[in-house]
């Protein structure tokens, strides 16, 4: 019995990690707060990560925590919190299409289940049990810099096409707000800025200058 | 099938992945933050697939896609909530059936 356990090790973590997934994802869409859904979010990202690493691809795996974690959640976290909605009034009527959704989801997973079952039912996973000579990380980039230098430029492209889109449609140049102004400021006078009399003795000057 | 975890096992977590995010445009129709949180879900659902096939057919390409899905899918949430936050500045709401005012 105990000789068994190392090779239920890996059965025993995919089951964790599909389980926390799956309970984090009906959480993400059943949460009451918009906040609560972000942290699911987050939470399903992390277990996914554990995935892709029994799965081998360790780069991906910490390129889901740094960037899907690290970015994608926490802007939604940002606009979740800046966004001033009152989001019971959102969820009010939300269950009349349920029944709908439960049918036609049931109806996808079935077919989706079916196919793959027919299809791949007995495929098995290749498991790592020895680790290849290059690692996961260097694979990649060998393949990404030659053959796919093309798609990897693109998507260079839109992350710099999404970010200054992003900046646009969200910058405003709000009234009432004291900018500093450095042209204004570097091409002052001395004249504008201060005046300089002679004061007479005993008598002061005027107010208000 | 037994314990041994094989490529069904990840086919069929995806596949409940995609169905959950499905559900949840239904469920929060009315909330568009919570259907772009259930768009990524589904996107998460499509790496899981693409990552699982990569390691079954022993190929670096499916990981490679991957990369670039989550690219476009950041690049998306951030366009996605922009938009969004426009929207609530001119309309003071967020709510789907709000967002009409291109209907004739």
């Amino acid at each position: 019995m105990i000789e068994m356990i190392p090779d239920l090790l890996p059965s025993i973590a995919f089951y964790g990690f599909a389980f926390w997934l799956v309970i984090s994802a009906i959480g993400v869409i059943t949460a009451k707060n918009p906040v609560y859904s972000v942290l699911f979010l987050i939470f399903a990202f992390f277990n996914a990560a554990g995935l892709f690493v029994m799965l081998g691809a360790e780069f991906l795996a910490m390129i889901l925590v740094i960037v899907y974690v690290g970015a994608v959640a926490v802007l939604f976290l940002f606009v979740v919190m800046m966004l001033d909605v009152d989001f019971k009034s959102l969820r009010k009527g939300s269950m009349k299409y349920v029944p709908l959704g439960l049918v036609l989801g049931g109806i996808l997973l079935a077919e989706l289940f079916l196919l793959l079952k027919a299809r791949f039912g007995t495929a098995p996973m290749p498991q790592m049990v020895d680790l290849p000579e290059i690692s996961n990380t260097q694979q990649l980039g060998l393949v990404l810099y030659t053959d796919y230098i093309f798609a990897f430029l693109v998507s260079g492209m839109i992350l710099l096409v999404a970010m200054i889109g992003a900046i646009v449609l969200t910058h405003r140049r709000r009234p009432g707000v004291r900018r500093q102004n450095i042209a204004d400021q570097v091409a002052t006078k001395q004249s504008d800025a201060m005046e300089i009399r002679k004061v007479d003795v005993g008598k002061g000057i005027e107010k208000g200058i | 099938m037994g314990f041994e975890v094989g490529l069904l096992h990840y086919l069929t977590l995806a596949s409940l992945l995609f169905t959950i995010g499905i559900f949840g445009i239904f469920l929060n129709r009315k909330n568009v933050i919570i259907i772009l949180m259930s768009v990524e879900l589904m996107l998460l659902a499509v790496n899981i697939n693409f990552v699982a096939f990569s390691t079954h057919l022993n190929d670096i390409a499916g990981q490679v896609f991957t990369m670039f899905i989550l690219t476009v899918a950041a690049a998306e949430a951030a366009i996605g909530l922009a938009i969004l936050v426009i929207f609530f500045r001119s309309k003071g709401t967020i709510a789907v059936e709000d967002i009409s005012t291109l209907k004739g």
